[in-house]
């Protein structure tokens, strides 16, 4: 469903990502991992276009980009829309409360009317466990409330893929919980994610598979149980005993 | 001074003649202020907050040649003396034949004006908002319009405020200018009204005193905004 071929890309000189190949089945959940400046980051930014890769095909569902040649604006527009994005540091708009967060892109960019929009968010927003705080401005909740929003604001564009770049570790630990679990929930509900985080218990309990991503490569993809127990890669042995 | 204060006070022909002069100035002064002043304010303000946001634009831009043509038009006008670049506009423009009326010679000179230097305001605003919001936009698909629209300027609007009124408040004097260009705002008018009875120092006074009550009107309103907007941050 999600496919990723020979991904490359480059700052200046700095090459970040060195060939990403990678396949996700419709419905999985795919947990990546990896050092700091492995490039997990830049590969999930390069699945929204909010990085232009340098070379590579990416394709989800029937639509396909291929970044080596010019890629019309018009196409990265309507890619982008089937996947969301949860940030680290959530970058809810400050200025508009839970409720117009989530029904911004939906009335904006899908033209929906306003009535439907509002419901539609207004339930999403009980799904994450916020129906009681959805004209609270993003000021007046705290880091896991925010982060759900975050969330729910990426599920309103009705995405094929969700993408999560370390959605908890901006959180205090007794936060992380309960975004976490909405992440599982979502996930048991069949929905297609590509989840970047440390937090290991969400890798063995919600992930179909992990992937040890280093110096910009995939070095190693298996099932949480054999990656975290019996890794073949002394790369990632040394960095699971690392965070472990 | 002392000599000022006790002929008026001294001759009771001369309070009654001053109190008339007060009060029959008042109504011309109030209505030239009414009338001229405050609509060129607010006409020149909207016309160079969108110089200004299409200046701010254009220099954050990546195209070369409109970060130029910001930078040029803004140094320009910020090096020049806006009398000067009034009497280029009213004056010097009909020597090529463009005859431009007071009024809109005063419009267009001030909006110049106002468009450069809150251009500056604006450039800082926008980038003063972090870059995650724009890839929050993007990411739900939102285009680049539709991000700056929506979700940057808001933003940029509730930082820009206090420097924005200030400008604001400073154009409300600087419009007095305009009477050098034959503009009959409130200070023109004052000028003739003190041209035919000789009482400078009452007449401006006077002209003094409309201007400081509107600018005090106006730092309440500024006041009042800022409360409201504060919600957010
Ligand atoms: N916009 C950019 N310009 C230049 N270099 C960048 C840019 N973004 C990322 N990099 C560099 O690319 C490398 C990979 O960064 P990336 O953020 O993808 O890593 P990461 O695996 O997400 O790391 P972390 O675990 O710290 O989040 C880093 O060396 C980083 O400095
Ligand atoms: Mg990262």
């Amino acid at each position: 469903m999600i496919s990723i071929q020979g991904l490359y890309k480059q700052f200046g000189k700095l090459e970040v990502l060195k060939g990403i190949d990678l396949e996700v089945e419709k419905g999985n959940v795919v947990v990546v991992i990896g050092p700091s400046g492995s490039g997990k980051t830049t590969m999930l930014r390069c699945l929204n276009i909010l990085e232009t890769p340098t070379k590579g095909v990416i394709s989800i569902e029937s639509q396909t980009l291929d970044f080596s040649g010019t890629v019309p604006k018009k196409n990265i527009a309507a890619f982008r829309r089937l996947t969301g994005m949860v940030f680290q540091s959530y970058n809810l708009f400050p200025h508009k409360t839970a409720l117009e967060n989530v029904m911004e892109g939906p009335v904006i960019v899908k033209n929906e009317n306003k009535e439907s929009a509002r419901k539609k968010a207004q339930t999403l927003l009980e799904k994450v466990g916020l129906g009681d705080k959805i004209d609270y401005y993003p000021v007046q909740l705290s880091g896991g409330q925010q982060q759900r929003v975050g969330i729910a604001r990426a599920l309103a564009m009705d995405p094929k893929v969700m993408l999560f770049d370390e959605p908890t570790s901006a959180l205090d630990p007794e936060l992380v919980g309960e975004v976490l679990k909405v992440m599982k929930d979502l996930a048991n509900e069949g929905m297609t994610m590509i989840v970047v985080t440390h937090e290991m218990r969400f890798a063995r309990e919600a992930a179909d598979e992990v992937i040890f991503m280093d110096q910009g490569v995939v070095v190693e993809r298996n099932k949480p149980e054999e990656i975290f127990t019996n890794p073949k890669e002394e790369r990632t042995r040394k960095f699971l005993n690392m965070i472990q | 001074m002392k000599m000022y204060l006790s002929s008026i006070f001294a001759d009771p022909e001369r309070t009654a003649r001053l109190i008339d002069i007060a009060q029959s100035s008042f109504l011309p002064l109030l209505k030239g202020a009414i009338f001229y002043t405050i609509p060129l304010t607010i006409i020149t303000f909207i016309v160079g907050m969108v110089l200004a946001i299409v200046t701010a634009l254009a220099r954050i831009s990546h195209v070369r040649i409109f970060q130029i043509i910001a930078r040029i038009y803004v140094s320009a006008i910020r090096g020049t003396p806006l009398l000067v670049q009034l009497f280029i506009i009213f004056y010097g423009l009909p020597t090529l034949g463009i005859i431009i009326d007071s009024y809109l010679a005063a419009v267009i000179g001030f909006s110049l004006s106002v468009g450069a230097y809150t251009s500056e305001i604006i450039r800082a605003a926008i980038l003063s908002t972090p870059k995650g919001q724009w890839e929050a936009g993007y990411s739900i698909g939102m285009s680049y319009s539709q991000v700056l629209r929506r979700i940057i300027l808001p933003q940029a609007a509730r930082v820009s405020l206090p420097p924005l009124s200030n400008s604001f408040i400073s154009l409300v004097k600087d419009t007095s200018l305009a009477s050098l260009v034959l503009v009959s705002e409130m200070f023109r008018k004052a000028q003739e009204i003190a041209a035919s009875n000789y009482e400078f120092l009452l007449v401006y006074s006077e002209a003094a005193l409309i201007y400081w009550v509107i600018c005090f009107i106006l730092s309440v309103i500024q006041q009042m905004l800022e409360k409201k907007l504060d919600r957010y941050v």
